[in-house]
């Protein structure tokens, strides 16, 4: 088991090496550089400011070196200006003895994730701040999603092609087709404007960062978990039919079991085993939905940063988010496997 | 629930027709079927595949699915009509006052839930008894049906049990309330030779036990012999015959009967002298049967204007206590006359030596675990050290109980996997080490194979006849297209199928049809060597019976040597000419069909003829029941393989069976056995099965 734990995580260090080397290419692309030259500073710069700009601030050495710096296996630059040091490892200019100082090292290996240009902040901090918002979001999600989706599924799968199950089919598919921006746009319009007369929602989230209530913050869960709950209970549907017609059910069924125990002793456990993969490969799918709903509701979560990042080529930002991206996707598929084992005994951890 | 005072018949069925309603057309897959079931009877239901048993077994049950109705008649348990009762009264009777166990023991346990919680809801729903002493009456079930360590199995998971344990469990489930009526369906198709022995005596000893009443389904009439008191044989819906065992046995009042007798391999059939009568033609659809009798197309004594002119009803036969038979002309059919004088053919001269097997070893490295697996290997030792040598015309039978590595060997040969160690002789070339894609084409059209499964190994998207051609072009045969159809017509006579075929796909044919397009395959380069794995275990006797004679017939002809494999001992001793007993891995005896079929046996042969079930009332078998199961290969027991189970171990002096793997010993010119035992334990061994001296004469 803990060679197999380690094993994941050796995969999720090497996928997050992979996907952040990319990132960095691309936000290291000299006119996204110049574009962050220009944010930073003015947007009248000329080109010979813009080169003083970005060597003042570490941009123009070799792509690995910088890279190695971001990881913190290269000891950070500095530069001679003319009223002191500027350098990679520190903000704005510090003079030689300040610089001794210091730590030569300044990558996320040493704990430092960078600064946000954008926000003007550690990034850290931001992660973390971000991160904690829309984990409340998907909390509320999940807590929404995954009941709904299981009992709509099992009740369509457990008498598959009766009139229970087509309607439950219609709706699930009907959410599933239809896209976060479509529906969120659709319930906005419906819930929280003039449009109906039902103003019953806020039609913004903002004011849920600091305080949730069941009015600012039920459309954006509801866009989101629409979502998945179609697609989970289709999984569900599918296995629960399945399921139903397996021998070890008219065995029960020949036993005299009572439908519905049938269903609740005999058949879910089986039928959950396949769903419950599915909703922990939702997750990316997920973050997906989040990235837009919380832009469209403007929550300040996870996505919105992401969405900031990378209009304003945040390198340091963009990478956390990257690492985080891949860390949250791989360690739900570390969790489905486990989950996976758990629900189905043939499979022995030893 | 039920009056105790009930004394009339457990179960009587009275016309019964039930109908599957499909899109296209409503399938009448039973017909105007009737049986009654006393008592603490046993009945057995036998018939070809689709025959429409276990839509029987399941109209009792009163499950026949979203798509199934009974369409007439009436079904009464204990004199009440099971037809009319509601899904609550229904869910009562089952499982309590019947119970149904059927084919796949592990498809028919849940998964997911331990065996002891899936023991005890049935005295907890019946009885309304608690969790504790379901419990314990769970542990007594466990017990009854001879498991050691019941509290381990109670908390065990299914695919923790081996088949013929999960097996077991299902009938403990099937006895837990002590039902009054038992259905098996198929129980033991799924099972090892030896473990449908021990299984099939503990159905037997608990039936009688407990008085339980059964209805027994299987193809198989050895089976049924062994394990009922009457027998009720089907034919495409509908009962053709039925009366007590003896009787239909012995002296049998319908041509359908008489002809599934003559078709399988009886301990009295002989390839030569006495081959197998094979029913022609074959079995109907549902809904394409021909008008009056079912079986008029293919009865010997069909009378046109009269058979197929009128409806044919059940008919008392006279003097009979309960025997009826389903044919207007059994009155005037003489029962007696022996089948058509076959032609005799004559038996083939054996030549030298065309494949010689020296200490061959295969071993398979597996993960030890799926999932988290890599890290540590396990070795599968599937063969250990083969020796022996397969002549020209010969056949040789390899038999053997699941996983003894059959199969394996065949692979080796075939070039489908590499040896370990050790030599195959072909042609005095060695050929163990050269996979298939490096072997000349002329090795490979040699060295061909028939499958089991004649459903799996065709393309289904090609037309049959294109495939023999593709076959054909492999081997290099034929210059031109032209040349190549021509040969494969040759080959579809040679395998008897009508020259149009050849534009069919394969899902245009029967089972037997496509195993027969399999054959025509592995001729079609003139092979010199046939490996035949199970090829006719998928299909029905009848079909299997002209399969058979066909392989023996071509193999005749051109001089083949068949490696016949199989694990069914009847129809070995009819068509080998030696045969190659297994277990684990190991040849633990070799010798002419005559020498391993009679004593001195090896322990394992002994056993292994012993549970093989024979359709013949004058057969006396011994019963010897081997305890557990076979070990598994991964940790094969120390000393000699069959040490766990053997009965004659105690008869080898010191440990010598627990530490020493036994030498190949010969006991006679050509008979080898790999045993401990001594010249006087090999002379005190007593036939197993023995034919007793037939009271008159009778249809066979
Ligand atoms: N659910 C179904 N829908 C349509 N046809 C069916 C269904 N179940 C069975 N049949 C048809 O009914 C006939 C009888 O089938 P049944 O399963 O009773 O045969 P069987 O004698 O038990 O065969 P086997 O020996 O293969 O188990 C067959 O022709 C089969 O194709
Ligand atoms: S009724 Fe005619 S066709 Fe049918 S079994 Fe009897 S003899 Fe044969
Ligand atoms: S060697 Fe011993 S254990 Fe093996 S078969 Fe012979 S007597 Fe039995
Ligand atoms: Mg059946």
């Amino acid at each position: 088991m803990i060679v197999f734990i380690l094993r994941r995580l050796g995969v999720m260090i090497l996928t997050a090496l992979c996907l952040t080397f990319v990132v960095f290419f691309l936000t290291n692309l000299y006119p996204n550089l110049e574009k962050l030259a220009k944010t930073q500073g003015n947007f009248r710069m000329t080109d010979e400011q813009v080169a003083s700009y970005l060597r003042k601030e570490g941009h123009l050495e070799p792509l690995l070196v910088k890279y190695g710096q971001w990881l913190g296996v290269v000891p950070g630059t500095t530069y001679q200006g003319e009223d002191g040091l500027t350098g990679t490892c520190f903000r704005g200019t510090q003079s030689a003895e300040q610089v001794a100082a210091r730590p030569r090292f300044c990558g996320i290996l040493q704990g430092d994730w960078g600064f946000s240009t954008r926000f003007r902040a550690p990034v850290s901090a931001i992660i973390a701040e971000r991160l904690g918002l829309t984990g409340i979001l998907m909390f509320w999600v999940m807590l929404l999603m995954v009941p709904s989706a299981l009992i709509l599924g099992v009740l369509a799968g457990m008498r598959e092609g009766s009139r229970t199950d087509r309607a439950l089919s219609t709706v699930a598919i009907t959410t599933t087709a239809t896209p976060e921006y479509v529906s969120g746009v659709v319930l906005i319009a419906v819930f929280a404007s003039s449009a109906f007369g039902l103003r019953w929602f806020n039609g913004t989230a903002t004011s849920a960062m600091e305080n949730p209530t069941f009015w600012n913050f039920f459309l954006p869960v509801l866009t989101i978990a629409l979502y998945g709950t179609g697609y989970i209970a289709r999984m569900t549907r599918a296995s629960m039919a399945e399921v139903m017609t397996a021998q070890y059910i008219r065995t029960a069924r020949l036993k005299g079991v009572r439908f519905r125990d049938i269903v609740l002793k005999h058949a879910l456990r089986n039928a959950l085993i396949a769903p419950f993969t599915v909703i922990m490969l939702q997750f990316p799918w997920l973050l997906n939905g989040v990235v837009i709903v919380e832009t469209l509701f403007n929550y300040k979560g996870f996505g919105w940063t992401l969405v900031q990042a990378a209009s304003n080529n945040d390198i340091d930002l963009l990478l956390a988010v990257s690492v985080v991206s891949v860390f949250v996707v791989l360690l739900t598929q570390l969790i489905s496997d486990i989950g996976y084992v758990y629900l189905n005994p043939r499979i022995s951890v030893t | 629930m039920s009056d105790p005072t009930y004394d009339g018949p457990i179960l009587e069925i009275e016309n019964l027709s039930i109908s599957f309603f499909t899109r296209l057309r409503e399938i009448p897959a039973v017909m105007d079927f009737s049986c009654v079931v006393q008592p603490g009877e046993a009945m057995g239901l036998v018939g070809e595949s689709g025959c429409g048993k276990s839509t029987v077994a399941l109209g009792v049950m009163q499950d026949l699915g979203v798509n199934g109705r009974i369409t007439g008649g009436t079904i009464r348990y204990k004199g009440r009509d099971l037809n009319g009762l509601s899904q609550n009264e229904l869910r009562k009777i089952r499982g309590s006052e019947i119970a149904m166990i059927y084919q796949e023991p592990m498809a028919s346990l849940n998964p997911a839930m331990k065996v002891g919680k899936q023991l005890m809801e049935v005295p907890m729903i019946h009885q309304g008894v608690g969790t504790a002493a379901a419990r314990k009456l769970a542990l007594e079930m466990i017990e009854d049906v001879r498991m050691p360590d019941p509290e381990r199995i109670l908390n065990s998971y299914p695919h923790q049990l081996s088949g013929g344990q999960q097996q077991r469990i299902v009938i403990a489930m099937a006895l837990m309330s002590r039902p009054s009526l038992l259905i098996l369906d198929e129980p033991t198709t799924a099972l090892d030779v030896t473990v449908e022995a021990g299984i099939v005596d503990l159905v037997k000893d608990l039936g009688r036990k407990y008085g339980t009443s059964m209805l027994f389904i299987s193809h198989n009439l050895g089976l049924i012999l062994d394990s009922c008191d009457r027998l009720c044989v089907m034919y495409s819906g509908e009962a053709v015959e039925t009366g007590s065992i003896t009787e239909v046995f012995d002296e049998m009042q319908h041509p359908y009967t008489q002809a599934l007798f003559r078709s399988i391999p009886l301990p009295s059939a002989d390839k030569n002298a006495r081959p197998l009568v094979a029913i022609p033609g074959n079995f109907p659809f549902p809904h394409e049967r021909p008008p009056g009798c079912n079986f008029g197309p293919r009865c010997d004594y069909f009378q046109a204007g009269r058979c197929d002119a009128q409806e044919v009803p059940m008919a008392r036969v006279k003097g009979d206590d309960r025997h009826e038979t389903r044919c207007l002309r059994f009155r005037e059919i003489d029962w007696s006359t022996p089948p058509e004088p076959p032609i005799a053919t004559e038996k083939a001269r054996i030549g030298a030596p065309v494949i010689e097997v020296d200490a061959l070893r295969k071993y398979y490295e597996v993960a030890a675990n799926k999932l988290f697996g890599r890290g540590h290997k396990q070795l599968v030792k599937a063969n250990e050290t083969l020796t022996f040598d397969a002549r020209e015309s010969e056949t040789l039978a390899i038999v053997g109980e699941s996983g003894c590595g059959k199969s394996t060997f065949a692979k080796v040969l075939m070039g489908l996997e590499t040896a370990t160690a050790g030599k195959i002789l072909y042609d005095n070339r060695e050929i163990q080490d050269i996979p298939i894609q490096r072997r000349s084409t002329a090795t490979v059209s040699d060295i061909q194979m028939v499958f089991q499964n004649p459903f799996d190994t065709l393309n289904p998207s090609m037309r049959v006849g294109r495939q023999i051609m593709r076959a054909l072009e492999i081997f290099g045969i034929g210059t031109s297209e032209a040349e190549r159809r021509e040969k494969m017509l040759d080959l579809m006579d040679l395998v008897k199928l009508p020259r149009e075929f050849a534009d069919r796909m394969p899902r245009q044919l029967s089972g037997g049809q496509k195993q027969r397009v399999g054959i025509a395959r592995a001729f079609a380069g003139g092979a010199r060597i046939v490996v035949a794995d199970e090829p006719v275990s998928a299909l029905d006797v009848s079909v299997a019976a002209a399969v058979t004679d066909l392989l023996l017939e071509i193999q005749r002809n051109n001089r083949t040597t068949l490696l016949f494999i199989a694990h069914d001992l009847s129809i070995v001793r009819y068509l080998s000419d030696r045969v190659l007993v297994m277990y684990l891995g190991h040849v633990v005896e070799l010798g002419t069909t005559a020498q391993v079929f009679a004593p001195p046996y090896h322990p394992y042969t002994e056993a292994l003829l012993s549970a093989v079930p024979i359709a013949d009332t004058s057969v006396r078998k011994k019963r010897i029941l081997l305890e557990g199961d076979v070990p598994s290969a991964i940790n094969p027991p120390s000393g000699c393989p069959f040490q766990t189970r053997c009965r004659w171990k105690s008869e080898v002096p010191g440990n010598l069976c627990e530490t020493e793997v036994p030498p190949m010993r010969r006991l006679a010119d050509g008979h080898q056995v790999k045993c401990h035992l001594s010249e006087s334990c090999f002379g005190q061994m007593e036939p197993v099965i023995e034919l007793a001296a037939r009271p008159g004469s009778d249809g066979q």
